[in-house]
This record gives structure tokens, C-alpha cells and sequence, in this order.
């Protein structure tokens, strides 16, 4: 089970989250002004990296904030959790 | 030592107290403990720990529980147990026994007592303020403990001060990421052989711990020969264990054949014991140093450069002699055999460390050719490995040879085993490599090698090492197996906890819940929530209660418990807003006291809820949903409103428990509603559809909203949730003129679907847009909404999608099962089969209609309207006509009385 680090809570048991797969997708100003492969790749298109990942967790069995996180897809080391519209840190190394 | 007794497949046994059963089993002569499970040849113990392939048995006594090794049960007087050959049963009967379950957060967690895990602890004491130090055998000491040798104080003090929490008979099943550990304790097998009441027998724990030293310390292994299973065939060191330690007796005459200096060690405990040895039998051709001068002072015969190559049996099918040959370390064999009589061969095959733990993250073992083993070299930050599981083996010794056995052809290679619990032999082995198969995952799948109870714990590396031959690679090269938790086979009940029958999953009762349970209302979940499902009177069945609800809500009034529907304040100047980007109609404008009926969509323009959703006031809005979807949505607006409209001031709050609602269905509803509430004004003028008043009900404020899921005449009355079963009961002694009667579920599905109104997540499956279930009407032209640029794509705006339509059964009175499929006009099955069009979403006899009809999701539907389809049931063929989705009172004429 993932220990993850809530920016608002601290760190929780995976349980208590849920996943929000990638991060920084925001929904399109415009979606009428998009053609049909623009769209989709908003709703279905998902990177899928080996190595870092920025991800989005809520926390909802608690706070049940949204929040973004580093993550490592190969280990499941978690980098930096960061809250929404806050600077991104870096990506770990 | 206290004697107790003890049982074995009916026979009744002694043994020392606390002695595993392995070794009860051996002083009492038991060599032959089971059959194997595939080639049913006899099989005795083998090892002395988790490692035993051989030795399982069913625990009958007690909690009872199948396939457990002998090894690991302490003897108690009156356990009971039998033998079993590879396949245990499931107890029949519920557990009574108590397993709990405890969560711990710890600086640091040491797996092992041994030596190393106590070493590790003694070097960590003071750096750390919590620490657990867990072992899966009663004592610390690990393999020192089993040599009879004594742990120095200094190494013991510190586990019993109020930092350290020390778990014995503890294994750890699992390591997971973030250094999270489930262990599992045994408390109470080794007291009783019966269940011991308000005491938990198990207790799992579930530890967090900043840094992890792995301890687990190594097994040994097998070595391969033909006929290498026969009972008096053992490990060494359980052998020399069983022999020192526990004073089994049992062996007369052994012999010992080994890679390592182990063999040497074990064979010198075996002769203090009385037990002659014979020879020790070396695959390597030099020896020497102060163990090899030991047994050559003891009289023991060396033979070196030699090899095992064959055994014979007694009538039992024990071990009664075995063959001797020269050979080098690639099992070439040469020169003359000899026969040695013998009832005990001890194997000294090296030691393969425990790094199941390790290799759960992961974590590859890498290989070391001086100690013949996979170790624990590599660890991320926060886990360390030390002892033998890090390689770390006696230096002071010759090193072990490379070498795991022979690979014989022919009918040797079928005896010759590989993995004992499996029966997997060479010939298995070769025949997977004969395939072309080289990845050791490969072999394993296509042998089953490694894949029962034991998870080849003697038989990984061995068969590493022969495949490895067998290609001509290094065993590093082919690498090591995926090792899955748990670690040890373990009951369910243990992982459970107290987590059972009703505890199992939370159960969500209305406040009127009693009051249904009086009425004697079968109960249907809906989610967690229980919902009654028809109100039967004496000795009425299900159809014929469902009926009656019917009529009485078409004719004259019916009550139903609505309090299950999610609920959900909506607050803030900008709610109004938030809800049309929410929904694919506008509630902006909806005006205060007004309700109306909103359909929410994904992005991908499917439908996910639906629900009607009041404006209280003009910065509040009290929205209802699906009783099963109360969460979801709730998580979806909070979602939408804190990840991209954090501007909208706008906060959602569940308040689906802090209102009850009865819904009073029916053209008299009127008529109670004005007896019920004498103030308020029930006239269509005065309150009208879709309108909300407050007003007193039975002296309880209320709020009445006219909205109706039956098509009827209807009011709803929400009150808080502690006069939900004041407001029933007035409803129903005031009711009793008009004909009052309760219905339930079952009813509300037919009222509704009568009138063709859907349920999200009945006739929808994550799939339908709203224009597939004929519901254009509520989307929205004039404002963007989630979903909305979805319904322009080419695959929503196909026209041959799933569409909503109704089927009439061309008999009115066959009745279509839910999920049937429904197929193009066919005559027979044959012809049906692969030809279905869409699926049966809902079913069901119309008293209103006086025939059965059912809603249905089928291709292009709508076009299809006045078209006959098939459906086939069992072995037989229903006709139905495909119809609108509205089969009653299509002109709504009944809602407004």
C-alpha cells in the first residue's frame, strides 16, 4: 500500500485517496472550437512515462482535496506533492 | 518436557509439548507421512521450517485448516490432524475462532531473530525510539537455536524494554511499497487444540516502518539424483535438528551427501546423537580444515568427487539403501557404484537465502558464484539486508560447489525431482528446454515448478542452476523467479480480522427502517443501503403484493420511503452557474421553490447520473441523486470545482442522512396531502408541478415538492430525518380513508418504467448519451456543458447506436428476463445465435397494462418502431414488438390529479 503525502494532511495510507491519473490536463476553453482528434486526445489520451510521473490524487476520505504529485512509475517513489495552480516542482531525479 | 497426546489420521500419538508435529512424527516411527499429490509416491518430512514441500496435513482439530506444514505446528495435547496428498479441505463449518487485525507505525522493523536480525538490533538500539523485531519460530535465535547453541545475553537485553515490541511466531507475508508490511502472528495454536474464546488466534499486523533490516536468514536446498524423494531423505539440517534438538531417534545407519561444509557440521551433530554415520558423500574433490579433521577423528568415511546416483526403498517406500558413484561437478558420472544401506540420507544441497520479501518490490537477487547463492546486494534507501540472506555465510569454511545434481535421461530423469510438493522431475525440465524455453518464468509455467504451497522454497535455485546447464549459462544469467506474497499460506479469516458478516461492508438504513422491518418488508440492497422491496400481506407472494402496490398507486394513494436518493447542498452566489456547466439543461434559471430534472454527463458525453435538483434559495440548491451514485457525484462536482473552476464560489456538503422523505403517490394524494398539511393550498393552481412549498405536516415543518417518479399525482414530503417515521405513520392512520398502501422498489420500478423513465445504471451501462435514451429534449443548445462537445463526435452521432425503446411480448403475459439478448426477427435459436441487436435492460408484468413489457437498448432502435425482434430464452424463442419507451399515459395527463 502506497504511503502518500497529502500537501494538506501529511502523509496517509493509499486507502484513503483516490487516483486522478495524469496531472495538468485542463479542461479546453473552447471544446466546440476543437476537432474530433483535439477532443479526444483531451478525454482519452494519457501519457504513460517509465520513470516520473505528475500525477493528481484526492484525498477523500479526509480533507478530499485534489492535489498533484510526483510519482515513479517504475519504484513507486513519490517526489514532491503539490497543491493545484501552484508552481510544479521540478521533477525528481 | 511434558508429554502430550496427540492424533494422526486416527491413530492416537505421543509427543513432546511444544515439538513441531514433524518431529512427534518422526519419534513415532511415521517416516511415510503422505502420498505426492500427482505420481502418489510416499513422501515424508523434509525440512524443518516453511520450506517443507512434503509434511502437509490438515489441521482438524481447533479452528481446523488445510495445508499446513508439520514442521510449523507446535505439538499441544489433543491436536488432531490427518495427512492429505497435495489438496486440503475447506472447513465446512463457520471459524469460530477470533482474528484481529492491528496497524503500527515504527522507526524501525527487523524481520528475523536470528542472529543477524538480534546483531542488527543490539547496532540499532539506540538510534531508534520504536522498533519491531518479528520471527516466525517461538524463540529467537533462529539457526543458532536449532544448533543447540546458546545467544549471549547482551544480544537478548534489549528486547524486552518498552521500545522494542518483540513478535514471535510472526511471519511478514508481504512487504509493499513506502516500507508497508503485513505480518501475521499466532497466538493461541501453540496454547490449545481448541479454540480459546474472547482470545483472537491471529492477529495480523499491518507495519509502516521507516527503515526495514531483512534478517530472514536462508534455507537449504535439495540436490537432484534419481529417486531423490524418498521418506528418510531430508534436508541435513533438519535431519541433524530433529536428531540433536528434539531427540527423534527414528535412524540408524545415515549417510550425508554434500556440496557444502554444512553437510559436515550436520553429520557430526548426527553421529553425537548416536545415530551412525556412515560417509559423508562430497561432489567436491578437496576438503580440508578443521570440520573435515573433526570427521575424520569421529571414524567418518569421506568420499569425495562423488555423487549420489541412485536409492532404494523398503517395503514402505523409505529409504533403505542408496548408490554411490564418482562424479564431477557437471554430474558426469564414472567408475564403479556402490551400495551403501542406509534408513537416513542427509542432503547438504547449500543454502538459499529468503529473499522473498525483497523480491516483492522488485528487487532482483544478484548472484555470487563463491557462495552458490542469490543474495540481497542491491536495496533501495530505508531496507537493508543482513546475515545470510545478504550472503553473508560462515567465511571461515571451504566453499560450496556449484552444484545442484544430476540430469539423468530416460526413466531416471522421471524419478529424479526437481520440485517435490509439484512432482515436477527432469524430465519435465528437460522436455520444457526440449520446447525451445530458456526464460526461467517460462520453465516454471510450463513445469509448475516453484508454483505450490511451498513456492519452491527448496527448489528455486536448484532448478536455476540445472536449466542453467542445461543452456550452457551461468545460473546469473537466467536470473531468478517472481516470488508473489503472501510469503506463507494464510486463512482469510486472518486477513479479515473482525471485518465479518454485517461488519463486512457498512449497511445504511433509513430512519423509517424499523418500521419496514415491523411491516415485514423484504429488504433489497441498493448499494450499501437497504431499501424495502414490496410490502407483502399475510401469505401474499412477491407478484401478487406487487400488483396490488401498483393499483393502488394508479387508483388511489401509495407511500414510499424516497429517503435512500443521494442529497446534496449546493451553496454559493455562483451555484447557479456551476450547475449548467454540471448539467446538460440550465438551472441558472430555474426560479426559488422550483425543482427540475437534470441529466449529468462525463466528458465523453455519456450519461453518469440524473436526479432533480431544487433551488432553496437564490445562492442554494438542494440536488438529488441516484441513491447508488451519491458519492461519485459528489466527488465529481467537488473535482470540477476545486481542479478547474476554482473561481466558482460554490461548496458542496452530502445531506443525504438529514432528510427523510415519503413520497404519497396516486390520483388521492391530493385529497391526504390537504389532510395531512389543513394550511397549505394543494390546489394544480396554488402548487403546481415541479413547485416546492413549506408548510406543516403533521405538525413537523416540512418542505413538499411535487415531483413524481410514477407519473402520478404526487408530493413528496422532506422532513429532518428524526420525524421521518412520525410523518410515515401520520401518512398512513391518515391515510387509511383513501386506501392508503406502502409500496416498495419493486413497484417503483414498474410505475417508472411503465412511463418509460429510466435508471442510470440500469438501462445505462457508461455508454448511452442522452439522445440514445430519447432524451434530447434535455440537452441544452445555448451554453457549454461537460460532455456537450462529445454528442458532435462522429461515434455519439452514429445512427446506429444503442437506443432506448420498449418491447411488447407478442404474448402479454411472457415475461422477458433482464439481460436477455435480443436478436433480428429470427425462427429459430440457430438463427438467432451472434445476430443480437441490443439486450433487455428492464422487465416486467403492467397491471396497468394487463400485460408484460420490458425497456431495451437496442441497435438503431428507434427506427425500428413497429418491427417484430426475437428474444431468445432457454431454449425457446419470445416475440416481442419494439414500441416508444412510454407505454403509459404518454400524454401526462395524470401527474397534475
Amino acid at each position: 500500500m502506497l504511503l502518500i503525502n497529502c500537501p494538506w494532511c501529511g502523509p496517509r495510507d493509499e486507502t484513503e485517496f483516490h487516483y486522478g491519473s495524469e496531472a495538468h490536463i485542463a479542461y479546453p476553453e473552447k471544446p466546440e472550437e476543437l476537432n474530433d482528434e483535439q477532443w479526444a486526445e483531451y478525454i482519452f489520451i494519457r501519457n504513460n512515462p517509465k520513470g516520473w510521473y505528475a500525477e493528481r490524487w484526492v484525498h477523500t476520505a479526509s480533507c478530499r482535496r485534489w492535489f498533484n504529485v510526483w510519482r515513479n512509475t517504475i519504484n513507486h517513489e513519490f517526489g514532491p506533492s503539490y497543491k493545484p495552480f501552484t508552481k510544479q516542482p521540478s521533477r525528481p531525479k | 518436557m511434558s508429554t502430550v497426546q496427540f492424533s494422526f489420521d486416527g491413530v492416537t500419538y505421543h509427543g513432546n509439548k511444544g515439538e513441531p508435529l514433524s518431529a512427534a512424527l518422526l519419534r513415532n516411527d511415521i517416516k511415510v507421512v503422505t502420498e505426492s499429490s500427482y505420481l502418489f509416491r510416499p513422501r515424508g518430512v523434509f525440512g524443518l521450517g516453511y520450506e517443507e514441500p512434503n509434511a502437509l496435513v490438515q489441521i482438524v482439530s481447533g479452528s481446523g485448516e488445510p495445508m499446513v506444514p508439520a514442521t510449523k505446528i507446535e505439538l499441544v495435547e489433543g491436536l488432531v490432524v490427518k495427512s492429505l496428498a497435495g489438496v486440503g479441505d475447506l472447513p465446512i463449518s463457520p471459524d469460530k475462532a477470533r482474528y484481529d487485525k492491528t496497524f503500527k507505525h515504527v522507526d524501525l522493523l527487523i524481520v528475523g531473530a536470528g542472529e543477524a536480525g538480534l546483531l542488527a538490533l543490539k547496532k540499532e538500539y539506540k538510534k531508534n525510539k520504536s522498533i519491531i523485531i518479528l520471527d516466525d519460530k517461538p524463540n529467537v535465535g533462529g539457526y543458532k537455536n536449532e544448533l543447540n547453541e546458546k545467544i549471549p545475553q547482551e544480544l537478548l537485553k534489549n528486547l524486552s524494554t518498552d521500545n522494542v515490541i518483540q513478535l514471535q511466531r510472526t511471519t511478514a507475508i508481504g512487504l509493499y511499497d513506502q516500507n508497508y508490511v503485513v505480518a501475521v502472528e499466532r497466538r493461541s495454536d501453540h496454547l490449545s487444540s481448541e479454540i480459546i474464546p474472547n482470545f483472537a488466534r491471529m492477529r495480523t499486523w499491518h507495519i509502516r516502518a521507516k527503515k526495514i533490516i531483512l534478517a530472514t536468514g536462508a534455507f537449504q536446498r535439495l540436490i537432484v539424483f534419481p529417486n531423490n524423494d524418498r521418506p528418510g531423505i531430508m534436508l541435513s539440517h533438519a535431519a541433524a535438528t530433529y536428531l540433536d534438538k528434539y531427540r527423534v531417534g527414528t535412524f540408524t545407519n545415515c549417510v550425508v551427501f554434500t556440496v557444502d561444509d554444512s553437510g559436515y557440521k550436520d553429520a557430526l551433530r548426527i553421529q553425537d546423537t548416536g545415530t551412525n554415520v556412515k560417509a559423508i558423500i562430497d561432489i567436491r574433490q578437496k576438503v580440508s580444515g578443521p570440520l573435515v579433521d573433526q570427521v575424520k577423528k569421529k571414524g567418518i568415511q569421506i568420499i569425495t568427487g562423488s555423487c549420489v546416483t541412485n536409492t532404494n526403498s523398503d517395503a514402505s517406500g523409505a529409504i533403505s539403501s542408496l548408490f554411490v558413484t564418482k562424479s564431477d561437478l557437471k554430474g558426469n558420472i564414472n567408475g564403479e557404484t556402490n551400495e551403501i544401506i542406509c534408513d537416513l540420507l542427509a542432503i547438504s544441497g547449500g543454502w538459499t537465502p529468503t529473499v522473498h520479501l525483497a523480491t516483492y518490490l522488485n528487487i532482483k537477487p544478484i548472484w555470487n558464484q563463491n557462495t552458490a547463492s542469490f543474495n540481497l546486494t542491491k536495496l533501495p534507501k530505508n531496507i537493508e539486508a543482513v546475515g545470510y540472506v545478504k550472503g553473508d555465510f560462515d567465511k571461515s569454511t571451504n566453499p560450496p560447489a556449484v552444484f545442484f545434481g544430476l540430469i539423468p535421461e530416460g526413466e531416471d530423469a522421471k524419478v529424479s525431482f526437481v520440485d517435490l510438493q509439484r512432482d515436477a522431475n527432469i524430465r519435465d525440465l528437460r522436455r520444457a528446454v526440449g520446447a525451445g524455453l530458456t526464460s526461467i518464468e517460462h520453465v516454471k509455467r510450463y513445469t509448475t515448478i516453484g508454483t505450490d504451497h511451498d513456492q519452491g522454497k527448496t527448489s528455486g535455485t536448484t532448478t536455476i542452476g540445472l536449466l542453467a546447464q542445461l543452456i550452457n549459462k551461468a545460473p546469473g544469467e537466467v536470473g531468478t523467479l517472481t516470488f508473489r506474497p503472501p510469503y506463507i499460506g494464510v486463512p482469510f479469516s486472518a486477513l479479515a480480522g473482525r471485518d465479518l458478516g454485517i461488519l463486512s461492508d457498512p449497511i445504511r438504513t433509513t430512519s423509517l427502517h424499523n418500521l419496514h422491518l415491523n411491516a415485514k418488508a423484504p429488504m433489497e440492497d441498493v448499494g450499501q443501503w437497504k431499501r424495502p422491496w414490496y410490502f407483502p400481506l399475510e401469505k401474499e407472494n412477491m407478484h401478487d403484493a406487487v400488483i396490488r402496490e401498483c393499483r393502488a398507486a394508479r387508483n388511489d394513494v401509495a407511500a414510499m420511503d424516497a429517503s435512500t436518493l443521494g442529497k446534496i447542498d449546493i451553496q454559493g452566489p455562483d451555484a447557479g452557474i456551476f450547475l449548467d456547466r454540471i448539467y446538460t439543461n440550465m438551472f441558472s434559471t430555474l426560479k426559488v421553490g422550483s425543482s427540475r430534472y437534470g441529466l449529468m454527463c462525463g466528458v465523453d458525453g455519456m450519461v453518469f447520473d440524473d436526479g432533480v435538483t431544487t433551488r432553496i434559495a437564490e445562492d442554494r440548491f438542494l440536488m438529488t441523486t441516484t441513491t447508488g451514485g451519491a458519492a461519485k457525484v459528489l466527488d465529481w462536482l467537488e473535482e470540477w470545482l476545486q481542479t478547474e473552476w476554482p473561481e466558482l464560489d460554490v461548496y458542496c456538503t452530502s445531506v443525504t442522512e438529514h432528510w427523510s422523505t415519503v413520497a404519497i403517490v396516486g390520483p388521492k394524494a391530493r385529497a391526504l396531502m390537504a389532510k395531512l398539511s389543513p394550511d397549505l393550498d394543494v390546489s394544480n393552481e396554488a402548487f403546481p408541478f415541479m413547485e416546492n412549498r413549506y408548510a406543516n405536516v403533521a405538525n413537523i415543518p416540512a418542505r413538499i415538492a411535487r415531483i413524481s417518479f410514477s407519473g402520478e399525482l404526487a408530493y413528496e414530503i422532506n422532513v429532518e430525518a428524526w420525524f421521518g417515521s412520525h410523518i410515515w405513520q401520520e401518512v398512513f392512520s391518515q391515510g387509511k380513508e383513501f386506501g392508503i398502501t406502502a409500496y416498495g422498489t419493486e413497484t417503483m420500478h414498474v410505475l417508472r418504467a411503465e412511463k418509460g423513465f429510466v435508471i442510470v445504471g440500469q438501462e445505462t451501462d457508461g455508454t448511452q448519451t442522452p439522445m440514445d435514451l430519447d432524451m434530447d429534449w434535455i440537452v441544452s443548445k445555448k451554453k457549454d456543458f461537460i460532455g456537450k462537445r462529445s454528442f458532435a463526435r462522429t461515434d455519439t452521432s452514429r445512427t446506429d447506436r444503442h437506443q432506448l425503446v420498449g418491447l411488447l411480448p407478442v404474448h402479454n403475459q411472457d415475461l422477458l428476463p433482464e439481460g436477455s439478448y435480443v436478436t433480428k426477427d429470427e425462427e429459430t435459436i440457430e438463427d438467432s445465435v451472434s445476430k443480437h441487436i441490443g439486450y433487455v435492460t428492464s422487465s416486467y408484468y403492467s397491471d396497468a397494462l394487463a400485460r408484460t413489457f420490458a425497456l431495451s437498448l437496442v441497435v438503431n432502435g428507434k427506427s425500428l418502431i413497429g418491427k417484430f425482434v426475437s428474444i431468445p430464452v432457454g431454449d425457446k424463442i419470445i416475440k416481442a414488438e419494439i414500441v416508444n419507451s412510454v407505454l403509459f399515459d404518454k400524454e401526462n395527463r395524470r401527474r397534475d390529479g
